[in-house]
């Protein structure tokens, strides 16, 4: 029972990424087109009601649901992972139109030959822990 | 019921997406959606490999659940919770799209001519697509997250390093469809 609380995450999210069309290859063609509002209102609403979640989970010292304390890790200190990760991330980001979730929800609406871009996901990733430790981090 | 079933306008559909971090935070997880495919790579027997891929997987079987319910989600929202409209594309879009040989911008949620299986089986078209997802699963673990992790989770919790992150992201996206797609698309 523990897990189905994860399944209705999963589901909530997969069911708020398609009504929004963010899984949408012509709205992230479309947000680096400057061309729509759409994208960065999604993304700009979500960071803002996320930093107030964050900010009152923080305040008032909440335990998680199993009682422990909740602590978000910071992230590691460094510039040119994060540049330069993030700029192959983007490049693969705007070409396949979709990021790791809405990759997987889209096999849920029917698009199997997305399957074929986890694959290649899959394959990235493995070769970044092949050559991880000759990269600058 | 009119309003669940037409698209959601952004307003409604980020607050929602900041409620799913906010509930896995409560939950006593982050939200992380690239982590899954390391998961998948150690599944597989990468950590034989590697030692990036050597850790206990049974203590990620939580996102993996995330992810089953992603994909029934998606199930779900398109077969029971749409009324087929079309994505409300700018007329902008749509036309610098048809000069690069996409049709009918914004009738699917994907273009066919890329995803439909006949332009799939072709090499440029196995070449974009397992190339793309390449891209994707080596930046985002290089970088640390992917859209879920930084844009969303790094920036809620004020992490200059995801600011980064997603400036690099940009970078990317725009170099991609400003100076390489009209190299590999055309009319």
């Amino acid at each position: 029972m523990k897990s189905l609380k994860f399944l209705l995450t999963g589901i909530f999210f997969g069911i708020v990424l398609v009504k929004s069309e963010a899984v949408s290859w012509y709205r992230i063609y479309e947000m680096f087109q400057f061309q729509s509002f759409h994208m960065y209102g999604i993304i700009g609403s979500a960071v803002v009601v996320g930093i107030i979640g964050v900010w009152l989970i923080k305040r008032s010292k909440l335990n998680s649901i199993e009682g422990q304390p909740i602590v978000l890790p910071p992230k590691d200190r460094s510039i040119a992972r994060y540049l330069i990760g993030g700029t192959i991330f983007g490049l693969g980001w705007a070409l396949a139109g979709a990021c790791p979730g809405p990759m997987y929800i889209l096999v849920g609406t029917g698009v199997l030959s997305m399957l074929l871009v986890i694959a290649g996901a899959i394959l990235g990733t493995f070769f970044y822990g092949l050559i991880k430790d000759r990269l600058p981090h | 019921m009119d309003y669940i079933l037409q698209p959601w306008p952004w307003y409604v559909s980020g607050p929602l997406i900041a409620l799913v971090m906010l509930a896995l935070i409560y939950f006593g997880k982050t939200f992380g959606m690239s982590s899954n495919l390391r998961t998948l790579c150690t599944i597989g027997g990468a950590d034989n490999f590697a030692s990036f891929f050597k850790f206990d997987w049974k203590s990620q079987l939580w996102n993996l659940t995330v992810v089953l319910g992603a994909v029934i989600g998606g199930f779900i929202a398109v077969n029971f919770l749409s009324d087929g409209s079309l994505i409300d594309l700018n007329s902008q879009t749509v036309e610098d799209l048809s000069t690069l040989g996409f049709d009918n911008a914004g009738a699917s949620l994907l273009p066919p001519e890329l995803f439909n299986w006949g332009n799939v089986w072709t090499p440029k078209g196995l070449m974009i697509l397992i190339g793309a997802g390449f891209l994707v699963g080596f930046g985002t673990r290089y970088a640390g997250g992917c859209t879920s992790g930084h844009a969303i989770t790094g920036l809620s919790n004020l992490q200059w390093p995801s600011l980064v992150a997603v400036i690099g992201f940009f970078i990317g996206g725009l170099f991609m469809i400003h100076v390489l797609f009209p190299l590999i698309f055309s009319a």
